[in-house]
C-alpha cells in the first residue's frame, strides 16, 4: 500500500519537473519563471488545485511517441486570489516549448468550461512557441476549441491574459478575445506573423521586440492593456486587478473594507483648473484625490493618453473611471481614445461596474488622418457604449464640454444618472472664439467688435448654468467636495435597475 | 499706531508680516502680480491690489505700481519684506515724499550700506573689521582679471547691488574671473537693474555669522545675538541657527558692539543685519549690512522672544525701543531649514509646478517667543517648538518668476540636540509633492556628523557633497527599524486584502507570519506577530522590534513607534511593498513571502537607458546661449550651454572630454526637463 502512495508522489514529482532541470534553468536564464512558479505567485499560497497533471499527448508522428511528458506543456487548475476563486492555465515552455497540442487545448477547455459553470474568472499565462506542428490540424482544432470558449465566456466571466513569453500566429487570437492582455517587458512578444515571414513577404526588416514587444503593443497597437517589468511584478499586479473585478456577470463588483473618509474634502481641487482655458492640467490628480486611498489601477496607460481609463474604489467598491486628459492633445476625442474608452465602458457594463466620467473635452480631433481613418464610426463606438450602458453612471464636467463630444461623454442625454459640473465648466457647441467667428462672420474685419462678441458669448456660455437651467446638469458642485458628492451619488444608485429592449445582440459600429 | 499697512512683497515674508500686523490690530494690504492672483498672502490680507504682470520688474519692483496701490488703499506704512524694493533708496524716497512711513531704515542708511564698496569704507571708519578687496568700480572683464590677480586668488566677484547669492561668483583662475565677471554683470543687470561689480579676497575656511541689530530713530541700537548661516550652497543660505555653536561670549559681544557702532554710524533705525565672515581663529570681518528684515530672522525671534516685525513697525512709527541690551538673552536653541523648490537629485536645479500635496508638520509653540506672548500663530503649546513660515498651500502653483524658497521650517529646543531632533522629525513629517524639493537634502544635513558637531564652514556643502546629492544611505539599525515598520504595515494591508467580498467561505486566505523584507541592498528574514496596537517583528538573528502605530492603507504619512521611539515615514505603494522616504533616504522596500522573495531573486536587474552621451536639460528653462559648435572638441568643465531658469543663468558644463556631434536646441528655445540639448560622439 505504502508503495502505491509512494508511486503517486513519484509521478507527481515527475510531472512537476516539466521539461527537466536543464530547461528550467534555461527558462530562469532568460529571466522567466516556470509555469508552476508563476502559478505560485498568482494564487494564494497553497490554494492551487491542479487538474490533468498526468495528461500526455497522443501524437505518434515524427517520433513523438518517444516522448510523452506529463502535463503536455500546460498546467491547469484553480485556486484563490485573496480567497476568491479563479481558474488558471499556465503554459510550460520547458515542455515542447509550450506548444499547443490537441490534449494541451483540451486541458485549457476543461478549466474554461468549469469556470463558466462555476462563475469564476479565467487567467491564462501564455508562454508558447505556437501550434504543435507535429499534430497538424489537430492542434489547429485545439486553438479553435479554445477560441469558441473565449467567445462564449466573454461578458460572462472576466478573462485575463498575461503574455510571458512568445505568443505568435494563431495563438494570439485567444488572448485577443479576452478582456485584458498584460505583457512582460523584454521577455514577451505577440504577433500574427514573425520577423522572418515579414521579411520574406514585405522585405521589412524588424526585430521581434519592435514588431510585437510590450512597448509596441502598449503604445502603438493597443493590443496590450499594460506591461510590467518582470514576471513577479506582472503576477502581483494581476492579483491587484482581480481584487477590483467581480467573479462573473451575475455578481456585484467586490467591496472591501476601506480607510478613507467618503466625506474627505480636497481643497486643492479648487485650484486644479488653471486660470487660462488653454492651459493643461493633470486629470489624474483629480482621479487620485477622489479615489479611496489614492488607489488607481490604470488600463492602457500608454496608449491614447488623451483619455484615461481604469479602476478605483469608492467606499470600498469598484468604480470604472473614464476621463479626458487635458495634458495630451488638449483631451480631445479621436479614433484611438474613442476605441480605448468604448471598450473600457463596455467591460464595465458587462460586469456591473459603475462608471464615473470626468469631462474636459474640446471636441473631436479634426483632420484628414482622422476622417480617412473613420473617426465617425470609431467615435460612435464610445457614444454607443455609453448609451447602451445600464450601470450607474455619474459624470462630472470640470471644464470644457464642447460640441458632439459633450453628448458623447456620458451626458445626461445618454441616461446619465448624476451629471455634475464644476463652476469652471463651459458647456457649449464650441469655444467662444470659434463660435463668434461663425455667428458674426460679417464683423470679422473689426477686431474690437469681434472681441466684444466673443466676450458676450463667453459670458453667456462659458459656464455650467445654461445647461443647469435646462436640467442637463443636475447640480453645480464645488471641486473640493467632488469625492463626497460622487460617493453619495453612487451610494444612491446601488439598487439601480435599468434594462435595454430585448435583442439578440446589438450592432455596435465595429 | 498705523491703521493700515501695505506689504510690498509676496510669498512667505508677506504672510509673516501680515500675521504680526494682524496681532497689532493693523489692517493689511497685499499686492500681487498676475502669477500670484491665488497666492496665500493675497488670501490672508484684508485687501489686495493687483500690480501687474508676473515678472517682478513689471510688478513687485515697479515703484509707481506700489505707490498707486498705496494711494488706492490709503495705507499709512509700507513693509517691504526682503528682496524686491526692500533696499531701494528710491523707493524709500518716494514713500517719504508721499508721507507714507517706510518700515525700514532711513534712505541714507540704505544708500550707505546698499553699495558694497561704500559700505565697506564706512564700516572701516566705524571701527569694524573688514576684508581686503578692491573698492572701485570695474569696467570690463580684463580689468576684473587684473584686479583679481592683484588681490590674489581666490576672489569673490559680486554685484554691488546684490544679495542672496544672486550675481555672485567665486573665481580661482583668470578664466573663471572673466566668465564670472560677465555672468555676475548679466545677472545683476536683470535682477537689480544695476550691473556694477566689485571684487574682494575670498576668505577660506570661513563661517558666515551675522548679527541682528535693532535701532530706533532716537539713537538707540541693540544687538540680538548672532545667527550662524554657514550652511550655504552657491552662496545661498540653506540652514541657519541661533546661537552659533562656534562663538564664545567674548566674540559675540565684540561682534555685537561693532555691529551697533556701524548702525549708529549710518543713523540706522529699524531691524538690520550685519554679516561677518569668521575664520577658524574667531577673527571676524565685515561682509555687508542688510538693511532689511532677513530671511532667517525667525531663529533670532525664537531664542530672544522678540517679534522683529513688530519692533520694525514700532520703530517706523517713531517709538523708542522698549528693549535694552540687558533684556536680550539667549534662550535655548533654534534651527531654520529653508525649503526650496529645487531638486537635489538634479544638481539643485529649480523645479516649478503645481503643489499637488503640501502638508507642513503641525506647528507647536515653545520657548522665549511663546513665553513673551509674541508667537504669531495659534499653535498648541509644547516642550519644543515647530514654526513654519510659508507662502504656499496645497494646490498652489510654484511659478518660474520668483525665488524658489517656499517655506522656512524652524524648530526650537532647550538645547541644540533637542532642536535638531525636533527638526529631523519635522522634516520627516513635511509632505511636499508635485515639485522637486530639497527636503531629503535637509534631512541629510541634519544627520551629518559634521553638522551635528557644529564643525561647519561655508564650504560645508561643497566639501561634503562634491558630486551633488544622490540620497542618503541609512545605517543598519535605521534600516531594521524601517524594515520592521514596513513588515507591520504590510501585514495590515494584506489582511485587509483578504477581507474582500465574494471569497470562498471557509477557504479564506490566511496571511502568514514569515516575511522577507529587502531595502537598500539588505535583505532581512523575519516573522511578524500581531499584538495589541501593532506587531512584534522578530528578525532571523533574534533581534526583536515592537512596532506600534495606527497606520492604515492609503495613509501617506506613517507615525509609528519602534520600541517606543518615534519613526515618521512618507509612504507610497509599490508592487510588493512600499516606497519609504525618511531621514533623507528614498527607499524601495519590498515585503515578500519567503517564496516570493526566492522567485523575485531570479528576476534580472534591468539597466536604465544610456544617456551618458547626451546633454540633457536639467530643468525647465530657456536657452540663452550655446557656447560650442557641432564637431567641436570640448574639455572637461568647459561651458557648453547657458540655460536661464528662475532668473538664474545656469551654465551647463562638459562632464568629460568629448566631441560634440549634434546640437538640437538654440538660443531662445524653451526646454523641458530631460530634453536633449546636444549629443556627443
Amino acid at each position: 500500500m505504502k508503495d502505491i502512495l509512494h508511486e503517486l508522489e513519484r509521478r507527481r514529482d515527475m510531472a512537476r519537473m516539466g521539461g527537466g532541470q536543464k530547461r528550467i534553468d534555461s527558462q530562469h536564464g532568460k529571466g522567466k519563471l516556470t509555469a508552476r512558479e508563476r502559478i505560485e505567485l498568482l494564487l494564494d499560497e497553497g490554494s492551487f488545485e491542479e487538474f490533468d497533471m498526468f495528461v500526455a499527448h497522443r501524437c505518434t508522428d515524427f517520433g513523438m511517441e518517444q516522448s510523452r511528458p506529463y502535463g503536455d506543456g500546460v498546467v491547469t487548475g484553480w485556486g484563490t486570489i485573496n480567497g476568491r476563486m479563479v481558474y488558471v492555465f499556465s503554459q510550460d515552455f520547458t515542455v515542447f516549448g509550450g506548444s499547443l497540442s490537441e490534449t494541451h487545448a483540451q486541458k485549457i477547455c476543461k478549466i474554461m468550461d468549469m469556470a463558466m459553470q462555476n462563475g469564476a474568472p479565467v487567467i491564462g499565462l501564455n508562454d508558447s512557441g505556437g501550434a504543435r506542428i507535429q499534430e497538424g490540424v489537430a492542434s489547429l482544432a485545439g486553438y479553435a476549441d479554445v477560441f469558441q470558449r473565449n467567445i462564449e465566456a466573454s461578458g460572462v466571466i472576466p478573462q485575463i491574459s498575461v503574455i510571458m513569453g512568445p505568443c505568435a500566429g494563431g495563438a494570439v487570437y485567444s488572448p485577443a478575445m479576452t478582456d485584458f492582455i498584460f505583457m512582460v517587458k523584454d521577455t514577451s512578444y505577440m504577433f500574427v506573423t514573425g520577423p522572418d515571414v515579414v521579411k520574406t513577404v514585405t522585405n521589412e526588416v524588424v526585430t521581434a521586440e519592435e514588431l510585437g514587444g510590450a512597448t509596441t503593443h502598449t503604445r502603438k497597437s493597443s493590443v496590450a492593456d499594460g506591461a510590467f517589468e518582470n514576471d513577479v511584478e506582472a503576477l502581483a499586479e494581476v492579483r491587484r486587478l482581480v481584487d477590483f473585478l467581480p467573479l462573473n456577470n451575475r455578481e456585484k463588483p467586490p467591496v472591501r473594507p476601506f480607510f478613507d473618509d467618503p466625506d474627505r474634502l480636497e481643497s486643492s481641487l479648487d485650484t486644479l483648473i488653471p486660470d487660462h482655458p488653454n492651459t493643461p492640467y493633470d486629470m489624474k490628480e483629480l482621479i487620485l484625490k477622489v479615489a479611496d486611498e489614492g488607489d488607481f489601477y490604470e488600463i492602457q496607460e500608454d496608449h491614447a493618453k488623451n483619455i484615461v481609463t481604469g479602476f478605483i474604489r469608492l467606499e470600498g467598491q469598484t468604480v470604472g473611471v473614464v476621463a479626458n486628459q487635458p495634458m495630451v492633445l488638449a483631451g480631445c476625442l479621436d479614433i484611438d481614445s474613442s476605441k480605448k474608452a468604448a471598450r473600457f465602458v463596455r467591460f464595465c457594463d458587462c460586469f456591473e461596474i459603475p462608471i464615473l466620467t470626468f469631462v474636459d473635452v474640446p471636441g473631436f480631433l479634426p483632420g484628414t488622418g482622422q476622417e480617412y481613418g473613420g473617426v465617425i464610426k470609431h467615435g460612435a463606438k464610445l457614444l454607443f457604449a455609453y448609451g447602451e450602458a445600464t450601470v450607474p453612471k455619474v459624470t462630472v464636467i470640470t471644464r470644457k464640454a464642447y460640441g458632439g463630444a459633450y453628448d458623447v461623454m456620458a451626458s445626461k442625454h445618454l441616461r446619465g444618472d448624476f451629471n455634475y459640473a464644476w463652476p469652471t465648466a463651459e458647456i457649449a457647441v464650441m469655444g467662444a472664439k470659434g463660435a463668434t467667428e461663425i455667428l458674426y462672420r460679417s464683423e470679422l474685419g473689426d477686431a474690437e467688435k469681434i472681441a466684444a462678441r466673443t466676450q458676450e458669448y463667453e459670458d453667456r456660455f462659458a459656464n455650467p448654468f445654461v445647461a443647469a437651467e435646462k436640467g442637463f446638469i443636475d447640480e453645480v458642485i464645488q471641486p473640493r467636495s467632488t469625492r463626497r458628492r460622487v460617493s453619495r451619488a453612487f451610494a444612491s444608485l446601488r439598487n439601480k435597475k435599468l434594462s435595454n429592449p430585448w435583442k439578440k445582440h446589438d450592432n455596435i459600429p465595429l | 499706531m498705523f491703521n493700515k499697512i501695505l506689504i510690498a512683497n509676496r510669498g512667505e515674508i508677506a504672510c509673516r508680516v501680515i500675521k504680526t500686523a494682524r496681532k497689532m490690530g493693523i489692517a493689511t494690504v497685499a499686492v500681487y502680480s498676475e502669477a500670484d492672483r491665488h497666492a496665500l498672502h493675497v488670501a490672508m490680507a484684508d485687501e489686495a491690489v493687483h500690480i501687474g504682470p508676473p515678472p517682478a520688474n513689471q510688478s513687485y519692483i515697479v515703484i509707481d505700481r506700489i505707490m498707486q496701490a498705496i494711494r488706492d488703499t490709503g495705507a499709512e506704512a509700507v513693509h517691504p519684506g526682503y528682496g524686491f524694493l526692500s533696499e531701494n533708496p528710491k523707493f524709500a524716497d518716494a514713500l517719504e515724499q508721499a508721507g507714507v512711513a517706510f518700515v525700514g531704515p532711513p534712505k541714507g542708511a540704505i544708500e550707505a550700506m546698499g553699495d558694497k564698496i561704500t559700505s565697506k569704507k564706512i564700516a572701516k571708519e566705524a571701527g569694524v573689521n573688514t576684508v581686503p578687496g578692491y573698492m572701485g568700480l570695474i569696467e570690463d572683464a580684463d580689468e576684473a582679471v587684473k584686479i583679481a590677480q592683484e588681490i590674489g586668488y581666490p576672489v569673490m566677484i559680486k554685484a554691488s547691488a546684490g544679495g542672496g547669492g544672486k550675481g555672485m561668483r567665486i573665481a580661482w583662475t583668470d578664466e573663471e574671473a572673466r566668465e564670472g565677471f560677465q555672468s555676475s554683470k548679466n545677472e545683476a543687470a536683470s535682477s537689480f537693474g544695476d550691473d556694477r561689480i566689485f571684487i574682494e579676497k575670498f576668505v577660506t575656511q570661513p563661517r558666515h555669522i551675522e548679527i541682528q541689530v535693532l535701532a530706533d530713530q532716537h539713537g538707540n541700537a541693540i544687538y540680538l545675538n548672532e545667527r550662524e548661516c554657514s550652511i550655504q550652497r552657491r552662496n545661498q543660505k540653506v540652514v541657519e541657527e541661533a546661537p552659533s555653536p562656534f562663538l564664545d561670549a567674548e566674540t559675540r559681544k565684540a561682534m555685537g558692539e561693532q555691529a551697533c557702532a556701524l548702525a549708529k554710524a549710518v543713523d540706522y533705525a529699524s531691524a538690520g543685519t550685519v554679516e561677518f565672515i569668521v575664520d577658524g581663529d574667531k577673527n571676524f570681518y565685515f561682509l555687508e549690512m542688510n538693511t532689511r528684515l532677513q530671511v532667517e530672522h525667525p531663529v533670532t525671534e525664537l531664542i530672544t522672544g522678540v517679534d522683529l516685525v513688530e519692533q520694525m513697525i514700532r520703530v517706523a512709527n517713531g517709538e523708542k525701543l522698549s528693549l535694552t541690551q540687558d533684556d536680550i538673552g539667549i534662550g535655548g536653541w533654534a534651527i531654520e531649514n529653508r525649503l526650496y523648490a529645487e531638486d537635489p537629485y538634479r544638481g539643485f536645479l529649480p523645479s516649478i509646478g503645481r503643489l499637488t500635496r503640501y502638508r507642513p508638520p503641525q506647528e507647536q509653540a515653545a520657548g522665549p517667543l511663546r513665553d513673551s506672548g509674541k508667537w504669531m500663530d495659534e499653535a498648541p503649546a509644547a516642550d519644543t517648538a515647530v514654526r513654519n513660515d510659508t507662502g504656499v498651500y496645497e494646490g498652489g502653483e510654484i511659478s518660474m518668476y520668483y525665488d524658489p524658497m517656499i517655506a522656512k521650517l524652524c524648530t526650537w529646543g532647550h538645547t541644540r540636540e533637542e532642536a535638531l531632533e525636533g527638526m529631523r522629525v519635522a522634516l520627516d513629517s513635511f509632505e511636499v509633492e508635485g515639485i522637486g524639493h530639497n527636503l531629503p537634502f535637509l534631512s541629510a544635513v541634519m544627520d551629518h556628523p559634521r553638522f551635528i558637531r557644529g564643525d561647519i564652514t561655508t564650504a560645508f556643502i561643497a566639501e561634503e557633497y562634491p558630486e551633488g546629492f544622490d540620497g542618503v544611505d541609512l545605517g543598519a539599525d535605521a534600516l531594521r527599524r524601517i524594515a520592521a515598520a514596513c513588515a507591520a504595515m504590510n501585514r495590515v494591508a494584506e489582511i485587509r486584502r483578504t477581507r474582500v467580498s465574494g471569497r470562498m467561505d471557509n477557504h479564506e486566505r490566511r496571511v502568514g507570519e514569515d516575511w522577507n523584507v529587502s531595502l537598500q541592498g539588505h535583505s532581512f528574514d523575519l516573522t511578524v506577530a500581531a499584538e495589541k496596537g501593532g506587531a512584534t517583528v522578530t528578525f532571523s538573528d533574534g533581534l526583536v522590534h515592537h512596532v506600534t502605530g495606527d497606520w492604515t492603507p492609503g495613509d501617506q504619512l506613517a507615525h509609528v513607534h519602534i520600541d517606543g521611539k518615534p519613526l515618521v515615514m512618507k509612504v507610497g505603494k509599490i508592487v510588493h511593498g512600499f516606497r519609504i522616504r525618511s531621514r533623507g533616504a528614498d527607499l524601495r522596500v519590498h515585503v515578500r513571502t519567503p517564496r516570493q522573495a526566492e522567485l523575485a531573486a531570479l528576476m534580472p536587474e534591468k539597466q536604465a537607458a544610456d544617456t551618458s552621451k547626451m546633454l540633457l536639460c536639467p530643468m525647465p528653462g530657456m536657452i540663452v546661449k550655446i557656447h560650442v559648435d557641432a564637431g567641436q572638441e570640448v574639455q572637461e568643465g568647459q561651458a557648453l550651454c547657458t540655460v536661464e531658469a528662475m532668473k538664474m543663468e545656469n551654465i551647463l558644463r562638459a562632464e568629460r572630454k568629448a566631441t560634440v556631434s549634434q546640437i538640437n536646441a538654440g538660443p531662445g528655445d524653451s526646454l523641458a526637463v530631460d530634453d536633449v540639448i546636444m549629443e556627443f560622439e
